[in-house]
């Protein structure tokens, strides 16, 4: 068991406050993924769960003990770095060997963990290679083995894909998570790219400027963002965002949008065509084919700019007018503060 | 012949350019000024005691042909003689009396003929003298002297590798109030130049207990301001992220010193190993002032000495100054390709 705890963490360098009192609480075994803009902290919590950065404030729980002043070797941690920090003078066998041979584990066994995780990584060729013999993906592998070794209860990965090509990253991707069906353990996993959070995490913790905007599942992210700002962070293409009150003026649509919205988004892909009154109707900038689906690019009465997910088979010319419509579950509002407006309390 | 085609590289493609004649004669002038003494040293220092006092003097050393003659012990040195018909016949001398030499010829060793030593030209032949090297183990104490330089530029060398490096380690790697502070005041040292604080750092040796010992000349060159600041330099640049990920594999601070930071250090390592060896090797006033007797002698000491006496024996003194210039060279030859790259390396990134 394997389970970690942020209790109203704080952490400030010097005058500069970079985490607002975090809460979370992860599970045995879940993927827990840390998500957010540059600069939003999400590799500071990271660092201080490795225990390599220290919270100025708040409480730090794995396994229900406060670690908070135990050294990074001692909580069990293996973090897998964005660079890697491999180390180039050494082998790959000893790159993997190292930590067990800093804990005084016996030669013998040292040998069977490290050719166990070779196994599992597919490394057993390039053992006696070193780091800077090795592709990209390869020393990934090498990183991801240093940590298995040492069987710890929580995996870190700090943005582990970002240095990789975008093939081999969507293959990672899916490595990663049968790693981790296969371990069972407890990864925490840090990354500013959203696709690779809804690919990958049983949970996804958005962050945004030291504080965590929405914790969930990513349907329940995708489905009921909080704020505006997860609404935008979390599907790509972005959600579209237009005046309440343009919305309002069209009579199929107004009965949804509650009188204190401020804001209504409408993702990409949710549009729908429809004639003309039923739905918004709009002017066709230009259109990008992309085979299988068109992303549109148009523009409201009001000059809000949209864009629309359609069918790649439908032609559209720029300076057409459209008429889209959406299904109401897909209507999200926000309120003047951008937080979200359930529609069942209206 | 990748080297050959690097020395003849010229700028004009056909012909040689008004460049190329003039970087290559700057390069030759160059070379002979650098290394004609060295060359002329190592070549005079195979001479015989007699070829080196000879005028006017030669490059190559040469030495006086002996033959063995019936009738004598010892072989007598040969001569092209003049007679006084105007023939010119190769004779052994006997003996010399004055300005007259009786010479006989190796074949018939019984007919002397008395010869004006103006007329004789002595018959020299291409001979190292090996003995200048050979015998100076056996002479001088030489042994003791190579003994003891070799001992102090390698534990000095040591040393000096070892501090420098945990000073730099920690002022590179590590964050602490004053570490600025400290950090300049080290490199302050080096404005101050060594004979101002020589009579202070005789008192200490003195003071110590450490005069005419071999660790009086160790210890107080082991912590060096260069030495700190070339391996903090260069330790900058080894990323901060290997050194936690080492934290996170349970590595002790000793050990991430010791297995991650020294080995990635080499380059700036074998820098500051050439210096310091050159430095321990060529050093002459601080074990000047500390070892007085004899028996503590470095090579530079022994090599001074020398000269001060009523007689000086110039064919070993030459032979040790070869000797005592051989390690510093191999040093050299063997971590140059260090220097360029090291050097560059701590002084850019």
């Amino acid at each position: 068991m394997s389970t970690l705890e942020l209790r109203a963490l704080y952490k400030k360098f010097d005058q500069t406050s970079v985490i607002h009192g975090v809460d979370l609480q992860v599970a045995h075994g879940e993927f827990v993924v840390f998500v957010g803009p540059s600069g939003c902290g999400k590799s500071t919590l990271l660092r201080m769960i490795a225990g390599l950065d220290v919270p100025t404030d708040g409480d730090l729980l794995i396994d229900g003990q406060r670690v908070n002043d135990v050294g990074a070797a001692e909580r069990g941690c293996a973090m897998v770095f964005q660079s890697y920090a491999l180390y180039p003078h050494m082998t790959v066998y000893d790159n993997m060997a190292f930590g067990l041979e800093n804990a005084k584990v016996p030669r013998a066994e040292i040998e069977r963990k490290v050719h166990e995780a070779a196994t599992l990584l597919r490394l057993d060729p390039l053992l006696q290679r070193r780091p800077t013999q090795l592709s990209g993906g390869q020393r990934q592998r090498v990183a991801i083995g240093r940590a298995i070794v040492r069987n710890p209860k929580i995996f870190l990965f700090d943005e582990p894909l970002s240095n990789l090509d975008a093939e081999l990253r969507v293959s990672m991707r899916s490595e990663l998570r049968e790693l981790h069906q296969r371990l069972g353990a407890t990864m925490v996993y840090v990354t500013h790219d959203q696709v690779e959070a809804m690919t990958m995490a049983d949970k996804i913790v958005v962050l945004r400027a030291g504080l965590v905007e929405q914790v969930g599942t990513p349907v329940s992210l995708y489905e009921k963002p909080c704020n505006t700002f997860v609404a935008g962070f979390i599907g790509s293409p972005r959600m579209n965002f237009m005046p309440a009150a343009l919305v309002r003026a069209c009579p199929a649509l107004a009965a949804w949008v509650p009188s204190q919205a401020h804001q209504v988004g409408i993702r990409p892909e949710h549009w729908q065509a429809c004639g003309p009154g039923e739905g918004l109707s709009m002017t066709v900038r230009h259109a990008e084919y992309m085979g299988a689906q068109r992303l549109v690019h148009a523009e409201l009465q009001d000059q809000t700019r949209v864009e629309l997910l359609v069918d790649g088979e439908h032609a559209l010319s720029a300076g057409q007018t459209i008429h889209m419509r959406v299904a109401e579950h897909h209507l999200h509002v926000f309120d003047p503060q951008d937080q979200r407006i359930e529609r069942a309390a209206v | 012949m990748g080297w050959m085609n690097f020395l003849w590289r010229t700028r004009g493609r056909q012909r040689l350019d008004w460049t190329d004649v003039l970087s290559y004669t700057y390069l030759v002038v160059g070379l002979f000024t650098m290394f004609a003494p060295v060359v002329w040293l190592v070549m005079s220092s195979f001479k015989t005691e007699a070829a080196i006092g000879q005028f006017p003097p030669t490059f190559m050393p040469y030495t006086q042909k002996t033959v063995v003659v019936a009738g004598h012990d010892k072989p007598l040195p040969l001569f092209t003689v003049t007679l006084d018909d105007g023939r010119k016949r190769e004779m052994a001398q006997v003996q010399r009396m004055g300005i007259m030499a009786s010479m006989v010829d190796p074949a018939a060793p019984e007919e002397r003929v008395q010869v004006n030593i103006r007329q004789r030209e002595p018959v020299n032949t291409l001979k190292f003298a090996w003995g200048n090297y050979t015998e100076l183990f056996g002479k001088f104490t030489f042994g003791t002297y190579l003994w003891n330089s070799v001992f102090i530029t390698v534990v000095a060398t040591v040393l000096t590798l070892l501090f420098n490096s945990m000073a730099a380690f920690a002022l590179s790697k590590y964050k602490f109030r004053g570490q600025k502070g400290v950090f300049f005041l080290i490199i302050a040292t080096l404005m101050i130049p060594p004979t101002i604080i020589l009579v202070p750092v005789f008192l200490v040796i003195n003071q110590v207990g450490l005069l005419n010992s071999l660790w009086g000349v160790i210890l107080p060159a082991v912590a060096t301001p260069t030495g700190v600041f070339l391996l903090r330099q260069y330790m900058l640049t080894i990323p901060d992220e290997l050194i936690e990920a080492a934290r996170m594999d349970h590595a002790s601070e000793w050990r991430i010193y010791w297995r991650i930071v020294l080995p990635l250090s080499a380059p700036a390592l074998a820098v500051l190993a050439i210096f310091s060896v050159m430095w321990r090797w060529n050093d002459f006033l601080l074990p000047l002032i500390v070892l007085s007797k004899n028996e503590f002698f470095t090579l530079q000491l022994a090599l001074n000495s020398f000269q001060g006496e009523l007689n000086t024996q110039w064919h070993y003194l030459l032979a040790m100054t070869v000797i005592t210039l051989l390690p510093v060279t191999l040093v050299f030859a063997f971590l140059q390709r260090y220097i360029t790259t090291g050097i560059a390396g701590a002084g850019v990134k």
